[in-house]
């Protein structure tokens, strides 16, 4: 079993490639930078296929497959190994992130070709698969913590990519210092586990934690405390209320990078991480129902400000943080198969998405407001139906995978409350509505842009076969999950059932209990139920506003001003943290912190020592006047203090 | 006998008188005289303990103390040449360029 012994590999092939483009790629030729990036993700996406194969082929006794490498840290008690770990989430997170890693790899190399920063991106591409299967094999929190913040630095380096740009710059520091405020709860939460169970390793905490006994609601303890920290690093990294302000503006970075790091993988890690650790949520029902809530406010917030964005990448960019809402709503109800499920489609058809808005980009020569676009249909035709594929899924049409993934997230919390289920169904409506307001903006009606001047073109070959590739995925990437209409076996739920073993899986209590003699009734139920209707009103709505009465919107945004300008502001919550947070940080930054303390204390020790030293030594000087007879006075005069100093001491 | 507390007192002027000449005269010769003076009133202190406690470590320090201001008259009368041919004066106080 050679790639199970040595784990490593996988993480280390893109660290190798970004070694040397980033050290070599200066030098180097165009070619030569393409083949060692490309080169590097395609191993360790063969490896992660080899994994997979080698990994079905383990008895459930070796499941986890951990290997222990090297001891990284000891300190005292403390002791923190280089541990790497396999369990069916890993399998799947590292299919997913190798997969759509390596396809978005081929899609930048025609993306970025003309880019003078080439080498540069394909360096931090590849340190991003580096951290990001670091943070996905780690079998300890701490190392997993090490992948957290290198996909979060690698993510600060790819939106500030284009540096000569103020907005994407400031775009940078933004999600860099959001990330900060989450990942403070994430470090808090890891001490008070290290203090509690003396102790990082999932092997470890893990089982602890599912003896204790569950923490009931009136009664918050430690494991609700460590359950609610960590999921505030999740809010941040995985942009959830009220930390989601910085994944908007991240759409300053090119357009591959919105697709691999803002999409598909990066902002999923605090998905992952909460279900990874879901027997320390499951033992605190207040950690679980916040994330619920969070999740689905998260999903229908970001949603309705998604409706009126003008700019391509942001309306994708509020989608995200949506359907990230969805992923937790899953969580939060204990259904956190459901959640990575949606996880993966969500990394297929919306990582599409992102690859085909950066073709229509490519196409009209940079142009990213929608109302400078329209007509698309027919010049850029592969575009048009890969994209068409994506906002079928993820409007949750039936058949896509979209449609499996968010109905299983649906049902679940369909049983556990039934607010979250309407809010969820009324996103759901949302979610289609902007997408296909999205898509007839762009691909039909008139053709709003400079005739002359843009000519609309077909992107390369480069990036057409990703596309493709993510189009039939995003089709029947959810078709694992499809014999459980006809009263079969979720066979994704089933892969997954093992690591969740503790949860009270809805979507398996689903299979074993409503499903059975009669699933044909089950499919039609399925294919009218409440989040299909939703979508298909939100499709009729958007083609009545947008194909049928073009005019409308504009009429609408006028007589519904007021609600139209809190949607269009995104409910003003940049305003609110500027004036809350922003500007009385800057105040106490400059006036206390720089004035008083640095300035008046710090500086004015160091003065003032150098001031004192310099007028006693201005009298001290008079001392020596070069008079041979008064430095003999003076000895005289030494020689006496001390020696009737001593005198007086002896006697 | 002699006390020891006789000699230590004329021990005691001697060296006052060399200190006070080693202070306020301003003839280098004088001055260098004085210290001269200083250095034998503690010799005399040395011999004096050395022959009321009965041993001899006191007179061995006299002897060093004899040859190394023999050395030092050696020294100190070249200095004072040098400076007596280069300044056409003998007094400290015109002998200052420590100073500056």
């Amino acid at each position: 079993m050679p790639i199970l012994e040595y784990l490593w590999i996988i993480p280390l092939l893109p660290l190798a490639g970004a070694a040397v483009n980033g050290i070599f790629g200066r030098v180097w030729t165009k070619k030569a930078i393409t083949s060692i990036a490309l080169g590097s993700t395609t191993l360790a996406f063969i490896a992660a296929l080899e994994l997979a194969r080698e990994f079905a082929a383990l008895s459930p006794e070796q499941v986890p497959w951990i290997k222990t490498y090297f001891v990284w840290i000891s300190a005292g008690n403390f002791r923190s190994d280089f541990t790497l770990q396999v369990d069916q989430l890993t399998v799947v997170m590292l299919l997913v992130v190798t997969g759509v890693g390596w396809l978005i790899h081929i899609y930048s190399t025609g993306y970025m070709a003309e880019d003078v920063g080439y080498q540069r991106f394909f360096a931090y591409l590849n340190l991003f698969m580096f951290f990001m299967l670091l943070l996905v094999l780690a079998a300890n929190y701490l190392l997993m913590f090490v992948g957290w913040e290198g996909v979060g630095l690698c993510s600060y380096l790819l939106i500030g990519y284009f540096f000569l740009k103020q907005s994407a710059t400031d775009a940078g520091n933004k999600a860099f210092w959001v990330n900060r405020v989450g990942d403070f709860g994430f470090i808090l939460g890891l001490l008070l586990m290290l203090s509690t169970f003396g102790s990082l390793d999932f092997a470890a905490v893990l089982p602890r934690v599912a003896g204790m006994p569950s923490e009931p609601l009136g009664q918050a303890g430690v494991l609700t405390t460590i359950a609610l920290l960590l999921f505030a690093g999740a809010t941040g990294k995985s942009a959830q209320l009220p930390l989601y302000v910085w994944l908007p503006d991240a759409m300053e970075g090119p357009t591959p990078v919105s697709a691999l790091i803002h999409a598909a993988t990066m902002v999923t890690a605090g998905v992952y991480m909460v279900a990874r650790s879901h027997v320390i949520f499951l033992k605190a029902p207040v950690a679980m129902e916040v994330v619920a809530v969070i999740g689905c406010l998260t999903a229908l917030f970001a949603a309705t400000i998604g409706m009126v964005q003008t700019d391509m990448k942001k309306v994708l960019a509020y989608s995200t943080v949506s359907q990230l809402g969805y992923m937790f709503l899953a969580c939060g109800v204990g259904a956190f198969g459901a959640g990575i499920f949606h996880l993966m489609t969500h990394a297929f058809f919306k990582g599409l998405l992102f690859l085909a808005a950066g073709s229509v980009i490519h196409a009209l020569g940079g142009e990213q407001d929608m109302r400078k676009m329209g007509g698309l249909r027919k010049k850029i035709p592969w575009t048009f139906w890969t994209m068409l594929t994506a906002t079928l899924a993820i409007a949750g049409a039936p058949g896509f995978s979209g449609f499996f993934s968010k109905d299983e997230i649906l049902l679940a919390a369909q049983r556990a409350s039934t607010p979250l289920w309407a809010l969820g169904v009324l996103t759901a409506g949302l979610t289609s509505f902007y997408m296909f307001r999205l898509m007839f903006l762009t691909f039909f009606g008139k053709e709003r842009f400079d005739k002359h001047q843009v000519h609309a073109h077909e992107s390369p070959r480069s990036m057409l076969a990703p596309l493709i590739v993510l189009a039939i995925l995003a089709i029947c990437g959810g078709w694992i999950a499809a014999p459980q209409l006809w009263g079969g076996v979720n066979y994704f739920d089933h892969f997954l059932a093992p690591v969740f073993a503790l949860a009270p899986s809805a979507a398996v209590d689903v299979v074993a209990g409503e499903a059975g003699p009669g699933g044909a009734s089950d499919l039609l139920q399925a294919l009218f139920s409440a989040p299909v209707i939703a979508g298909a009103l939100g499709f009729f709505l958007a083609w009545w506003l947008y194909v049928r009465n073009p005019e409308t919107p504009k009429q609408w945004a006028e007589s519904l001003s007021p609600p139209y300008k809190l949607l269009s502001g995104k409910y003003f919550v940049d305003e609110l943290y500027a004036a809350a947070v922003v500007r009385p940080l800057v105040w106490l930054s400059d006036k206390v912190l720089w004035r008083a303390i640095d300035e008046g204390v710090i500086d004015g020790a160091v003065n003032g020592i150098a001031r004192v030293s310099h007028e006693s030594s201005d009298r001290l000087r008079l001392l020596s006047s070069g008079n041979t007879r008064s430095y003999a006075s003076w000895v005289v005069l030494g020689a006496v203090v001390l020696t009737s100093l001593l005198l007086w001491l002896a006697g | 006998m002699v006390p020891v507390s006789y000699y230590l007192a004329l021990s005691g002027v001697l060296f006052g008188l060399g200190m006070i000449a080693f202070v306020f005269k301003r003839n280098i010769i004088t001055v260098f005289m004085s210290i001269e003076l200083m250095l034998n009133a503690v010799n005399l202190a040395f011999v004096a303990f050395s022959r009321a406690l009965g041993q001899l470590q006191g007179q061995v320090f006299v002897f060093f103390v004899i040859v190394v201001a023999a050395a030092e008259a050696a020294v100190g009368l070249g200095i004072i040449l040098v400076i007596a041919r280069n300044r056409q004066t003998l007094n400290v106080e015109r002998v200052d360029s420590l100073k500056h």
